[in-house]
């Protein structure tokens, strides 16, 4: 069999594709097991959630842990402001997730899969609930779903389980990590639905899948959700989004956890998790961010600092405390323009906040930072009093 | 059997009371808000013992004494 494309298939704006037609198109589910684990480890799949975690050797590990009793949750949190995928993939290909789910749950012998699905998702919520009444009775039977807070942490592995063992969707410590020690202590693989998603066709198939869903966003003609082939340059990726609707300064790649990159050498990049990797950039939840010029990214920084100050769960001090202090620093340079103190503080609490959360946003949002101020190290250093100007 | 330790905080426990820090200044600093910065690496002999009162006296629980990882490493 060739290789295939997640979006394939009906008219995606018809929404959800039905059981009848899925099976239509791709044939039966698969058996899950041993040999489906060893060809996700040779096929090399990682995370498309934003971690990029390699898929075989996770659920080898919740295998090795499950005794029977493991849970899979398959993770549409989706909290990252900007991307649409896993919500797209949700309300348009619901049973190609829950495939991966039932392969998942095969594979490490689980009691359970719970569907964890951000809140505000409406579409992807209704089609995921139908899919699931489409199902047998015994599918049926192992899967829950869960509406999910959302909020940018929502999505992390041990916040879900947080959200399913207590009803409280924030991280809590680790190690040990979810893998191990997750839902009522059981061993528990959460997994992104667009993982869950590529997981269905490599099975089918027994190749490695091509494709990666990204979501073009800000200053082009067409924003939205994209399949593109693997090593596609961002430039293509951004030209079949319609092109930049205005000059371009700057490209933030895999969202607000991602790195910033000059236009000029962002075109080039090849949209593939390895390739990034290698670069020392990431896909991180697929999102290209085009950043125009007319757009000051000194205040474009400063109000994503912010918001995801405004999103620690408010547990850990140094997150808390520390990243409301950088997003204020950020904003004052913004606002009132350079100041030599400010720079300085900046640099010594990225270092003070730098891992020492239970959770990885603190870490996140200072690899966020420290990858503008490199990358708009003239702005930040020579900034205006923006209310001086009436722009 | 090796009797390294290392000291580890639960960051969602901690509260930034300060007394480990108080304790135990050669090893533990504390940062711009009032939480404690472990000094990387494993206890030296000398402070083991206060880095226990540290760990014994933190009243929320947040500060244990954990077998350093680098030597159950070279134990296998």
């Amino acid at each position: 069999m060739s290789r295939l494309r997640l979006l394939a298939g009906p008219d995606l704006s018809i929404g959800a594709e039905r059981l009848a037609s899925h099976h239509g198109r791709l044939g039966p589910l698969p058996k899950g097991g041993h040999s489906l684990v060893d060809l996700l480890v040779r096929t090399e799949l990682t995370g498309r959630g934003g971690a990029g975690f390699p898929v075989g050797l996770k659920w080898r590990a919740v295998a090795a842990a499950s005794r029977g009793s493991a849970v899979v949750i398959v993770n549409g949190a989706e909290g990252e402001p900007h991307s649409k995928k896993d919500r797209l993939l949700m309300s348009s290909r619901p049973h190609l997730i829950l495939d991966g789910a039932l392969l998942a749950a095969a594979s490490v012998h689980a009691r359970e899969i719970v569907l964890y699905i951000g809140e505000g998702h409406h579409a992807a919520l209704r089609s995921m609930t139908k899919a699931v009444g489409e199902r047998n009775a015994g599918e049926r039977r192992l899967i829950r779903i869960v509406a999910a807070p959302g909020r940018y942490v929502a999505g992390d592995s041990s916040a879900t389980v947080h959200l399913v063992d207590a009803g409280i969707a924030t991280p809590t410590t680790t190690p040990p990590p979810t893998r191990e020690r997750g839902v009522g202590g059981a061993a528990t693989l959460v997994q992104n639905v667009e993982t869950l998603a590529h997981v269905a066709l490599i099975a089918r198939t027994g190749a490695a899948t091509d494709t990666v869903l990204v979501t073009v966003a800000g200053a082009v003609r067409t924003p939205g959700v994209l399949e593109v082939n693997a090593g596609t340059p961002v430039g293509e990726a951004v030209q079949l989004a319609g092109g930049p609707s205005e000059p371009v300064r700057a490209l933030l790649l895999g969202g607000y956890f991602g790195r910033w990159v000059e236009a000029a050498e962002a075109w080039s990049l090849p949209i593939d998790p390895q390739a990034l990797r290698a670069r020392g950039l990431s896909l991180g939840c697929g999102v290209l961010g085009v950043l125009p010029v007319s757009q000051c990214p000194v205040c474009e920084v400063a109000g994503i600092m912010r918001y995801l100050a405004s999103e620690s769960s408010a547990q850990c001090g140094p997150c808390f405390f520390g990243l409301r202090a950088l997003a204020d620093a950020c904003t004052r340079i913004a606002e009132r323009g350079t100041d030599a103190g400010d720079l300085q503080r900046l640099q010594r609490w990225s270092a003070e906040v730098q891992g020492r959360g239970a959770c990885k946003h603190p870490d996140g949002v200072v690899m966020f930072l420290q990858s503008a101020m490199k990358t708009f190290g003239d702005e930040f250093t020579h900034h205006p009093a923006h209310l001086r100007k009436s722009a | 059997m090796s009797k390294r330790f290392e000291l580890v905080v639960d960051r969602i426990k901690c509260d930034g009371r300060g007394l480990c820090a108080e304790i135990l200044p050669e090893m533990i600093r504390l940062d711009s808000w009032g939480y404690p910065i472990i000094a990387p690496g494993t206890i030296p002999e000398h402070l083991v013992g206060l880095a226990q009162r540290a760990v014994d006296d933190c009243p929320v629980l947040a500060i244990a004494l954990r077998r350093a990882e680098v030597q159950r490493q070279k134990e296998r």
